[in-house]
């Protein structure tokens, strides 16, 4: 069965649609990336997943479960999906250990002790553990971003959301990020990410799919979707990215 | 092995004796500058022709001698009303403040009484608010009524609570909404994000006005005064109607004064390191 089912999903701003009739299915342990024009809806898309936007139409199943239904409680929800955004978005006036330990402290309940214990180890696997009493401001882009996914695994998630997240970063900083990645999925982990990163959605994802004006007009295997797109509008946009050097 | 001493080159021992020089060279101008407009200072004042007469009315020493333990009793009651008062209206402030944020149907009647007290009581000058506490409640003639003291006191908590709300409210708006969706994001509840996220941040930020809205608080508190208690001014004042002297009042505005000194730098020090927070240090 699917851990996440979006079906028929839209979503407008003030008129503007923005998701369009959008379908999205992703198994257990598969990685599914999604590209497409800035502006395409990712972003959107990956919000509305996470219940920080409200849906005009359509629904989302997580783990089986109508999770787009008003009466169920969106922190509950949250709890089981972490996410990580394109600027970080880590608390400046914590320090990197309790960034990590708020949510399994406050919303899991957890020791104190025992969410540092579980934080330090988690920071030591990405090698960040001496990092740990830093403010999020002495840290490099690259840095920031682990612990922001560091902070998202924390809550043991059933599902990643990524979001560009390596978009803001130097070239130099991008790579530890992306293996990072890496190492998640090889752990299993389901993730949906948007990227611009062709040649790691390439590498990385089970699936590609290409939005474009609110929907998922071309999906598959990425050799297929990157190599050989059916579409005219995917052939347009990768041959725009082949030429700004991206694939 | 050990680590090699740094040896400075011949270039970097140049320029750090020269800084030193320019270091002795500044205090030196400093400290002449300031001795030689001191010093036209006290010629243009002492020679001025109402000097005397001046001196006799505001700095007799004799009288402020005399006026010190009266002005200092009263200067205890301006203290012990700020550090209450103060502690009220923060309270007070981040509560409206917070209130004014609930978003639901259900909160419309606390988020309409909020926005009105704001209103309000940003609107009502203190005196008269002070007379309508200490004058018109008593005149209910409640059981139980607090004395006037403590009513001048909710006044003065009801009025700074409004600027303070404020002040809280716009360092809540100065939060980026990406630290609420990412606080949401990690399933934290709204309680739990303004606790945990917002309002540490917003806090922080506006500590300086805060802290400004106290160092004028203490000037207000004095304005107790009118509805009875005696305060450092009021107290200047009788000892002033005693002697027909006005030295007194210099005696108040000097306590006063060296009272606000701490307040202010402790302002100064809180805005300095947020300035230095925000460029990133
Ligand atoms: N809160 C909002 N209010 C109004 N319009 C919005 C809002 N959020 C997104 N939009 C609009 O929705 C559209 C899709 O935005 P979205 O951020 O999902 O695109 P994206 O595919 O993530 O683009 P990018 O690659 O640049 O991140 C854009 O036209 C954007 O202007
Ligand atoms: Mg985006």
């Amino acid at each position: 069965m699917a851990l996440l089912h979006c079906r028929g999903l839209r979503k407008e701003f003030a008129g503007h649609v923005v998701l369009d009739q959008l379908d999205l299915t992703v198994a257990e342990h598969r990685v599914v990336a999604l590209i497409g024009a800035s502006g395409s809806g990712k972003s959107t898309l990956l919000r509305c997943v996470n219940l920080l936007e409200e849906l005009d139409d359509g629904t989302i199943e997580l783990d089986g479960e109508d999770i787009s239904d008003p009466r169920v409680d969106p922190d509950r929800v949250r709890r089981r999906i972490g996410m990580v955004f394109q600027a970080y978005n880590l608390f400046p006036h914590l320090s990197v250990l309790e960034n990590i330990t708020l949510a399994p402290r406050r919303v899991h309940r957890r020791a104190r002790v025992e969410a540092e214990a579980q934080a330090r180890e988690l920071l030591d696997r990405v090698g960040l553990g001496a990092k740990a009493d830093a403010y999020p401001d002495r840290l490099s882009g690259g840095q920031q971003q682990r612990v922001a996914i560091v902070r998202a695994l924390a809550n043991s998630p059933r599902l990643m959301l990524l979001d560009e997240v390596t978009s803001a970063l130097d070239p130099e900083l991008v790579g530890e990020v992306l293996a990072m990645i890496r190492d998640l999925k090889a752990d299993g982990m389901t993730m949906v990410l948007a990227t611009h990163e062709m040649g790691f959605a390439r590498e990385v994802a089970d699936e590609v799919c290409f939005l474009d004006a609110g929907r998922v007009i071309e999906s598959g295997p990425p050799e297929q979707v990157l190599r050989e797109p059916t579409q005219p509008r995917t052939q347009q946009f990768l041959h725009r990215i082949i030429q700004a050097g991206r694939l | 092995m050990t680590l090699l001493e740094h040896v400075p080159s011949e270039a970097q021992v140049r320029r750090s004796a020269y800084r030193r020089r320019q270091t002795v060279y500044s205090v030196l101008v400093a400290a002449s500058s300031t001795a030689a407009l001191g010093t036209l200072l006290v010629i243009a004042v002492t020679g001025a022709p109402g000097w005397d007469r001046v001196r006799q009315s505001f700095l007799d020493p004799a009288i402020a001698r005399d006026a010190l333990p009266a002005v200092l009793s009263g200067l205890w009651l301006n203290v012990r009303l700020l550090v209450c008062c103060a502690a009220g209206a923060l309270v007070l402030g981040l509560v409206i403040a917070v209130l004014r944020t609930l978003r639901g149907p259900i909160f419309f009647p606390v988020r309409a009484l909020a926005t009105g007290y704001t209103y309000t009581f940003r609107g009502l000058p203190l005196i008269i608010v002070l007379y309508l506490l200490t004058l018109g409640v008593p005149g209910l003639r409640l059981q139980g009524m607090p004395p006037v003291l403590v009513l001048g006191g909710i006044a003065l908590i009801l009025t700074y609570g409004g600027y303070l709300a404020e002040v809280f409210r716009a360092g809540i708006e100065s939060v980026h909404p990406s630290q609420l969706a990412a606080a949401r994001s990690l399933g934290l509840t709204y309680r739990q994000t303004m606790r945990h996220v917002v309002l540490p941040q917003a806090v922080r930020r506006v500590a300086p006005p805060l802290l400004n809205d106290v160092v004028a608080l203490q000037k207000d508190v004095g304005l107790v005064s009118l509805a009875g208690p005696i305060d450092a001014v009021r107290a200047a004042q009788i000892a002033t109607a005693q002697t027909f002297n006005y030295t007194p009042y210099v005696v108040a505005g000097v306590l006063f004064v060296l009272l606000a000194i701490p307040l202010i730098a402790v302002t100064d020090w809180v805005t300095l390191r947020a300035a230095r927070r925000q460029s990133g240090g």
